[in-house]
């Protein structure tokens, strides 16, 4: 049985593998990582950074790439912005 | 592009430009604009796109002031990519001696009915908390606006050409004769009157214009709306703009509307390349972030520079060029080529149609800097 | 936070880390940094084997004193001699004698109908998702585009128990035949080949096939291809697609290194147009691992004075030298794919532009004065070679900061302090 952490995502909490990003975090959690300037759901497309379509406030600072943040037990996460 | 002259070919598209050529070609003139790049492409595209009244002197609030206005007037109309916002100017004070220029420009403009409001540090607190805690207050000026210019200038231009006018872009103007526009490629366009919108390149098509280029630097951050809610300008920055050698910087915050936050200004003398300067760059935002901490914690996306043009007494040159009767410059706007824009072509179309125009002319007149004038 | 060193390797790909290794086992004081929270680039991503390249060169790296700095993005040359980078802790001003550029490429995105849609990613992107821990068992793939990395990215989720509903490479079946007689004279290529054959045996594989649209109401629920000139329509829950690869050449450009083609021009010695700059791996020609590998150790040996030592390494070098024009003409981008967009279909994904409102415009830089195009934090990575593509447009110069930073990262130093500073060890 792999490790397993909790992060929250949008008031919820998720369990997620251990050493998962955020943006793996956040597709587990069933949501999109942000919404895009006309309101389209956005999630990760490039997965190396690049992209940006996975930002995601973490902790309360925006604009947080989730591809390239590992969770980490108690991240408060916040998808949509 | 017919054979016959047009009325007025207007060199450069840039907002003044285009502004002229919508003016010209609502009074039903036979008009071209001619750029050598795009439409809105030199420091329109540059700058910071916004709408204020200024005091330097009082030609500079006559024109500023009648602009703004027009703007103003013309603000239903404009298409939603051209932004504009008008969410006013705060003229943030950091001590008693700004705060005394902050009473100074309230009267002023209370004189002429321009409505201000003078703050506290509460005040300026409530309206901008991310300013930093120790100012000592500010002015509000809340007609003042913002806007996206490349659209506005592209607005512009697109109303002109329903009304009739001529554009052509990627055609460069090496010369401008006394019956005509000479192109790059040698060809030749005949017009009855030339407009030299050109800005920065001004001097190119008429020897001793006196502009110069004055470089600038600006950054921009990707979104946070509700972070700033007026256009924030500190009153050093008339300071920076007073001085005529030295390179300086100021703090000038706007926020666009889709939650960017556009973060200026800077201001160089002799500066001949467009690169961003590293150490401009850092002093301009080092400047910014004592104004406003929270500043540093945003992600930036983009810096880039742009070219003033500068003239010795800070007012355009609006009219015919010394000597001339049928070449004008409508050029020289330094920072404030948006907020003019309108009122340039106004008074200028006035003045070529033998029309009163609703502020004098004289104070911009190309003439009036007491230099021989010869076109190229 | 200030260092210094002899050699700084930007990127921690097989070439960075390649060029790394040769470097500090010539005795100089090495420094590599990437953006990504581990080394390893794209290829070797999250390689955990204690067995195979990936690891027997992470081994070399380990047996050196590389200082490592992961997390980490270049985003500036305030002056020669010095980058600024970012980590989440700060500022990272870090000083070099010489430069080795190992940057690697990205995926090309081309749009089509729906490629917004959450849960369509690149081919590279879905395989990274997964290795950043993406439960994909029992999940329908779909992967498309053209390239290599589409069979790697199969075999890597089938390895992983997707279900792969279909493999759609743009290339005709021709193309794809006269590569696969090329790769004769790569021999590492053809073990290569046999062993991703055996990964995907069973996986439907079309060939002049691609995406048409991706449909869904709020995540991706079915893809359209076209196969054999009909349209068929594949209910799944994940599209893998990518076109290729483009050299992530901003970095280079910012230096005032020559890029010729779209990459960046080295001599025999890796060394660029720029004294002191080397590159390294796909910015150069994308060619895979093993050019990427060969080229980092000429790099890291030229760039540590021993060019004697890189010399020896010219034969294996030439071996991958055609792989970049072979990719190049196996995988060239059809017309048709100009063809599926929509009016309504968006070419810039930051701001939203549309396709028809990009058509309004004849230059790149117009469009993006216009409609802002290329002007969001992705600063044009993925939408220029699509516009590039679509329109034939050149992309802009390149300025600071060449990735998203913080605006008291970029402003941290003052004038004064940056040319006092010392960690530069050239003039």
């Amino acid at each position: 049985m792999p490790d397993e952490i909790t992060i929250v995502v949008d008031d919820s909490p998720v369990r997620v593998p251990s050493g998962a990003s955020v943006a793996v975090a956040v597709a587990i959690a069933g949501r999109a990582c942000r919404t895009s300037v006309t309101g389209e759901p956005r999630g990760p497309l490039c997965g190396m950074g690049i992209c940006f379509e996975c930002r995601v406030t973490i902790n309360n600072i925006p604009h947080r790439r989730a591809c390239q943040v590992f969770s980490e037990p108690g991240m408060v996460v916040r998808t949509g912005d | 592009m017919s054979k016959s002259a047009y009325d007025v070919i207007v060199i450069g598209c840039g907002i003044v430009g285009a502004a002229c050529a919508l003016e010209f070609a609502r009074r039903e003139m036979r008009v071209a604009v001619i750029d050598r790049e795009i439409v809105g492409g030199g420091a329109t595209a540059a700058g910071m796109g916004h709408i204020v009244v200024m005091d330097d002197s009082d030609a500079q609030f006559d024109l500023t002031r009648y602009s703004q206005q027009l703007w103003q007037e013309l603000r239903p109309e404009l298409p939603d990519d051209v932004e504009y916002e008008p969410c006013g100017t705060i003229w943030v004070a950091a001590d008693d001696d700004e705060m005394a220029e902050v009473h100074r420009k309230h009267h002023y403009y209370g004189d002429r009915r321009v409505p201000t409001e003078v703050l506290d540090p509460q005040d300026l607190k409530k309206l901008e908390p991310n300013l930093r805690e120790g100012l000592a207050g500010g002015l509000l000026v809340p007609e003042d606006a913002v806007l996206y210019p490349p659209c506005a200038a592209q607005f512009l231009i697109e109303r002109a050409q329903k009304h009739g006018a001529h554009l052509r872009t990627g055609a460069n103007v090496v010369q401008i004769e006394d019956d005509c526009v000479r192109l790059a490629d040698g060809t030749t366009i005949p017009a009855e009157i030339v407009v030299n919108a050109t800005g920065t390149g001004a001097p190119e098509l008429a020897v001793g214009v006196d502009i110069k280029k004055r470089k600038g630097h600006l950054l921009i951050t990707d979104r946070y709306p509700g972070f700033l809610r007026h256009q924030l300008v500190e009153l050093g920055y008339l300071k920076s703009a007073h001085s005529v050698s030295s390179d300086s910087v100021a703090f000038n915050v706007q926020p666009r509307r889709t939650g960017q936050i556009l973060i200026g200004s800077s201001r160089q003398y002799g500066a001949e390349s467009s690169e961003v300067e590293s150490g401009m760059l850092m002093r301009m935002l080092q400047r910014a972030q004592e104004y406003m901490p929270a500043l540093g914690s945003l992600s930036s996306i983009r810096a880039w520079t742009g070219f003033r043009a500068a003239t010795p007494d800070k007012l355009p040159l609006i009219g015919p060029m010394a000597g001339e009767k049928t070449k004008f410059l409508a050029s020289g706007h330094e920072g404030l080529g948006i907020t003019t824009s309108l009122g340039t072509a106004r008074i200028l179309a006035d003045h070529i149609t033998g029309s009163q125009p609703a502020i004098p002319i004289d104070p911009y007149l190309p003439s009036r800097l007491a230099k021989v004038f010869a076109h190229a | 936070m200030q260092q210094r060193f002899d050699i700084l390797v930007v990127g921690g790909g097989p070439a960075g880390i390649a060029a790394a290794v040769r470097a500090a086992e010539c005795g100089a004081k090495v420094g590599i940094v990437d953006d990504n929270p581990n080394l390893g680039g794209q290829i070797w991503r999250g390689a955990s084997e204690s067995i195979g390249e990936a690891a027997s060169w992470r081994g070399k790296l380990q047996a050196t004193n590389v200082t490592i700095l992961c997390g980490t993005r270049v985003f500036h040359q305030p002056r020669a001699g010095v980058l600024f980078a970012e980590h989440e802790d700060g500022l990272q001003v870090l000083g070099y004698e010489n430069l080795i550029l190992a940057t690697g490429a990205r995926e090309r995105f081309l749009p089509f109908p729906g490629w917004t849609l959450p849960n369509v990613m690149g081919a590279g992107g879905l395989q990274a998702m997964v290795k950043s821990g993406l439960p994909i068992d029992g999940k329908r793939v779909i992967i498309a585009g053209t390239g290599p990395l589409l069979l790697a990215v199969a075999a890597y989720l089938r390895q992983k128990d997707a279900e792969i509903a279909v493999i759609c490479e743009q290339a005709s079946i021709r193309n794809l035949a006269r590569f696969s007689i090329a790769l004769l004279r790569h021999p590492q290529k053809i073990r290569q080949a046999l062993r991703l054959r055996k990964d995907i045996r069973g996986v439907p594989f079309a060939t002049s096939s691609w995406p048409i649209s991706a449909d869904g109401r709020n995540a991706l629920e079915s893809v359209t291809i076209s196969r054999n000139g009909k349209h068929e329509t594949i209910a799944c829950e994940y599209l893998a697609c990518g076109f290729h690869l483009v050299p992530n050449i901003e970095l280079p450009q910012l230096l005032g290194c020559q890029i010729h083609g779209g990459y960046v021009q080295v001599d025999e010695l890796q060394e660029t147009s720029v004294k002191g700059i080397y590159c390294a791996g796909e910015p150069t020609g994308i060619g895979g691992v093993e050019s990427s590998l060969v080229q980092g150790e000429i790099a890291g040996f030229s760039a540590a004075s021993r060019p004697e030592e890189a010399r020896k390494l010219f034969g294996a070098r030439e071996r991958g030298r055609d792989m970049c024009s072979l990719l190049d003409r196996t995988f060239r981008l059809r017309g048709e794919l100009r063809n599926v967009l929509s009016s309504e279909t968006l070419v810039c994904r930051c701001e939203d532009v549309s396709y028809s409102r990009l058509q309004k415009h004849s230059s790149w830089r117009a469009a993006k004065l216009q409609t802002r195009c290329g002007m969001g934090p992705c600063q044009g990575r993925i939408c220029g070679p699509a516009t590039e593509f679509l329109f034939d447009w050149s992309p802009d110069s390149t300025r600071p900061p060449i990735f998203p930073a913080r605006v008291d990262n970029l402003a941290a130093m003052t004038e004064p302090e940056l040319q006092q500073t010392t960690i530069s060890g050239g003039s």
